[in-house]
């Protein structure tokens, strides 16, 4: 039974958001008898709402209400309004996300020791270690249903994956297989296997793949302790006298301000909302904003060093069919200076529609070089670069001095110039990407530029010390000890490996430390 | 300059070339016509289209530029009125992007010289003058809308070979997904 917790009731936790971070966490604590209530600015849709139509479905869950941009990254000239592709929905970005479960490797905990000082770049080392997050990492992995752990058969490889497995080979690469994904690749966890739909971009109609919104959100409530409340935009979080917060204030679903009170506040709203909502809850006491001692709430803004490349072969290849991003290749992934970079990246298989392949293949461009790739659409093979992006201490959201949104506050600005060592990584992946098509016969290649950001990381990252972030290795903020952050812009480094996982991983291991800590009347 | 071969000498898959030109040359301004109305009419494909906000003329000039910024020998005139619809209903909500539309449009005409735009027979010529003004609003804003109003009509995404909507015919599980056979 869904519990409903009163506005006064401040024994309760609440978590600003439901997505990969908020939703887990949720889950976790009410499991553990402990009373959440999530705050969700979306709406809530249910599986058979979902929209096999790129923009219809854009249009439904992703976060579309005003931030602006600015930097030399290119995004900024070509979607100065939308620097990030992420949902506001129940589910948050677990709607639209594609299910690609890597964990981090030993050394990428370790990034300043590993690579050195990198000029230029904030780096520093996780405050936790790989062997400490392992046991976690397994229970994630069990939650989610990742395929090729526990004993779960990998997915089927599409015709996009035939295409990069047999390049792949051609380029003398090891590590190459149909991906460790957050779907069923057979009946499991009451939810039924991938049926190569295509639209896992768009919210998976058939449940397959993972997304809080139908596993652990709906867990979470059928214990009683856990209510979810959503199109509730939080606006601010309250604080004491002795600097503890208390309460969290929301516009609801009329725009009408309502403050429920809270013993623990977790902050899970993706990384350009969740340092967005510490600023703006400035006070006389925190005029920096919450939990921002050191400076750092909203810097190290990381978006992984990425890229895309499509070719065009003589014969059909379909990408769209299918799994969309079930193939992996990681080779790259290690760190190996002598490529001219620090850290690695990961291939994988990925594929668009004609609605955002016109919107995404080369931004801007026009005439017949765009319009004849177009037309080869049904021969294209395509695959995306992810990795590591080096953190900068001016790579950062703040507050816009302009713009403000319907509540009257202040909207993001989202500052990211890449770095040297970005550049490098990327200019080597496309090469590397070229030949692995060119190899099985490509006609034409086409270096695609970075997405607006899907993987948003690092802006209330997580230190040793006080000066050097904002939460310390559970995820607990340095200067307030009933305030947490829970999703990934706790990450201290990006890592060469999508985000998800690792969030699920963390939310996991921080609910047993914030339930001990209420337990022991610690918080 | 672009020749209508693409500015990066993009090999062509031989099949292409069998596939009938549309009006993207002189043929479009014989092609459509004025109605009494102002409605612009295509009688060889059957279509009209209310104009609203927009001289006629200037309407008719967007559906070519429109084709020529993204040139489609396999799509007929009227997806790409279709698309050039919403610079109508713009205009006619707002006199400043009506303006802007006029505006740019008779620029465009002055480019091109005594007879207009549509007086410049190939596509080559009439694109090298839409780069002269690429960087204008006007241009921008026809170009930015005609990627999600062009790309996004259902109907022509069986000419790109994309088959859209799959859930209710159960994916591609038993449709295809894995049915590559060339390599
Ligand atoms: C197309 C796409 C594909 C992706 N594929 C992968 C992949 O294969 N593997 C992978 O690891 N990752 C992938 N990602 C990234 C992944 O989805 C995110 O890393 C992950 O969902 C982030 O989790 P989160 O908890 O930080 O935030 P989210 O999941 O984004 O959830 C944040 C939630 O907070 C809510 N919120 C924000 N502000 C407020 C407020 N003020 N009040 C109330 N609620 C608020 C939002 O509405 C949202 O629902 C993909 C993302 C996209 C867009
Ligand atoms: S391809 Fe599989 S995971 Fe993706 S949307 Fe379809 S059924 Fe879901």
């Amino acid at each position: 039974m869904t519990a409903k917790f009163d506005l006064n009731d401040g024994n309760v936790v609440v978590i600003i958001g439901s997505g990969a971070g908020g939703g887990t966490l949720g889950n976790e604590l009410a499991h553990k008898g402990v009373k959440v209530v999530i705050l969700e600015a979306g709406k809530r849709y249910e599986v058979s709402d979902f929209i096999n139509d790129e923009w219809a479905s854009f249009a439904q869950l992703a976060w579309t209400d005003a931030r602006t941009t600015s930097g030399t990254w290119r995004v900024a000239k070509n979607f100065p309004n939308l620097p990030a592709w992420i949902v506001k929905s129940v589910g948050g970005t677990t709607t639209h996300w594609a299910g690609a479960s890597l964990r981090f490797q030993p050394h990428e905990f370790k990034a300043l020791t590993t690579y050195g000082k990198v000029a230029g770049a904030n780096l520093l080392d996780w405050p936790l270690t790989l062997e400490e997050l392992e046991p976690y990492y397994a229970r994630a992995e069990d939650r989610m249903g990742v395929t090729r752990t526990n004993g779960l058969p990998g997915l089927p490889g599409n015709n996009n994956f035939k295409v990069f497995h047999a390049g792949a080979e051609k380029l003398g690469y090891k590590e190459c297989n149909t991906g460790h994904m957050a779907i069923n690749s057979v009946e499991r966890d009451d939810r039924t296997f991938c049926h190569q739909t295509g639209f896992c971009f768009q919210g998976c109609k058939w449940g397959a793949k993972w997304s809080t919104l139908y596993t652990e959100i709906p867990k979470g409530e059928a214990t009683g302790n856990m209510e979810v409340r959503p199109e509730s935009r939080v606006l601010r979080i309250e604080h004491d006298d002795h600097g503890k917060v208390t309460a969290v204030v929301y516009a609801d679903k009329d725009g009408k301000q309502q403050r429920q009170k809270a013993r623990v506040v977790c902050v899970a709203g993706n990384s350009i909302e969740s340092p967005r909502i510490l600023l703006n809850s400035a006070s006389s006491k925190f005029p920096d904003g919450l939990a921002n001692s050191s400076g750092q709430v909203g810097r190290n803004y990381m978006r992984h060093t990425t890229g895309s490349v499509y070719a065009v072969f003589e014969k059909p290849v379909h990408m769209y069919r299918g799994t969309t991003m079930a193939g992996v290749i990681q080779d790259e992934a290690r760190h190996d200076p002598s490529r001219g970079f620090v850290g690695g990246y990961e291939f994988e298989t990925l594929s668009l529609g004609i609605p955002f392949m016109a919107a995404f293949l080369d931004p801007g461009a026009w005439g017949r070089s765009f319009t004849s790739a177009m037309d080869d659409y049904p021969n294209m093979a395509g695959l995306w670069i992810v990795g590591e992006d080096m953190p900068q201490e001016n790579n950062r959201i703040t507050l816009s001095p302009t713009v403000k949104d319907a509540f009257g506050l202040p909207v993001a600005d989202v500052h990211f110039d890449d770095h040297p060592n970005d550049a490098a990584m990327r200019n080597h992946a496309y090469a590397q990407g070229q030949r692995l098509y060119d190899a099985v016969g490509a006609i034409r290649t086409f270096p695609t530029p970075p997405y607006p950001s899907t993987h948003n990381l690092g802006t209330n990252r997580m230190s040793e010390k006080p000066g050097d972030g904002v939460v310390n290795k559970w995820g607990q903020t340095h200067d307030i000890g009933n305030l947490f952050v829970s999703d990934g812009s706790q990450f201290t480094t990006g890592g060469a490996e999508n985000p998800t996982l690792t969030i699920v991983t963390l939310a996991i291991r921080q609910a047993e430390y914030i339930a001990s800590r209420m337990k022991a009347r610690a918080i | 300059m672009l020749d209508h071969h693409g500015a990066r000498g993009a090999p062509h898959s031989p099949s292409r070339r069998l596939f009938l030109r549309r009006s993207s040359e002189m043929a479009f301004a014989a092609a459509v016509a004025i109605g009494s109305g102002g409605a612009l009419i295509n009688a060889t494909e059957a279509w009209g289209l209310e104009v609203k906000g927009l001289k006629p003329e200037t309407m008719k000039t967007l559906i070519l530029v429109s084709r020529d910024i993204y040139p489609h020998d396999r799509i007929p005139d009227r997806n790409y009125a279709i698309a050039a619809k919403p610079f109508d209903e713009k205009a006619a909500a707002d006199p400043k992007q009506k303006d802007m539309f006029e505006k740019g449009v008779a620029q465009l005409d002055a480019l091109a010289g005594p007879g207009g735009y549509f007086g410049l027979g190939w596509e080559a010529d009439r694109v090298a003058l839409l780069h002269r003004i690429a960087d204008t609003p006007m241009f921008e804003a026809v170009r930015s809308t005609l990627v999600v109003s062009l790309y996004n009509q259902k109907e022509i995404w069986p000419i790109f070979g994309y088959e859209g909507e799959s859930f209710s015919k159960g994916g591609y599980i038993h449709r295809g997904f894995d049915d590559l056979d060339w390599l």
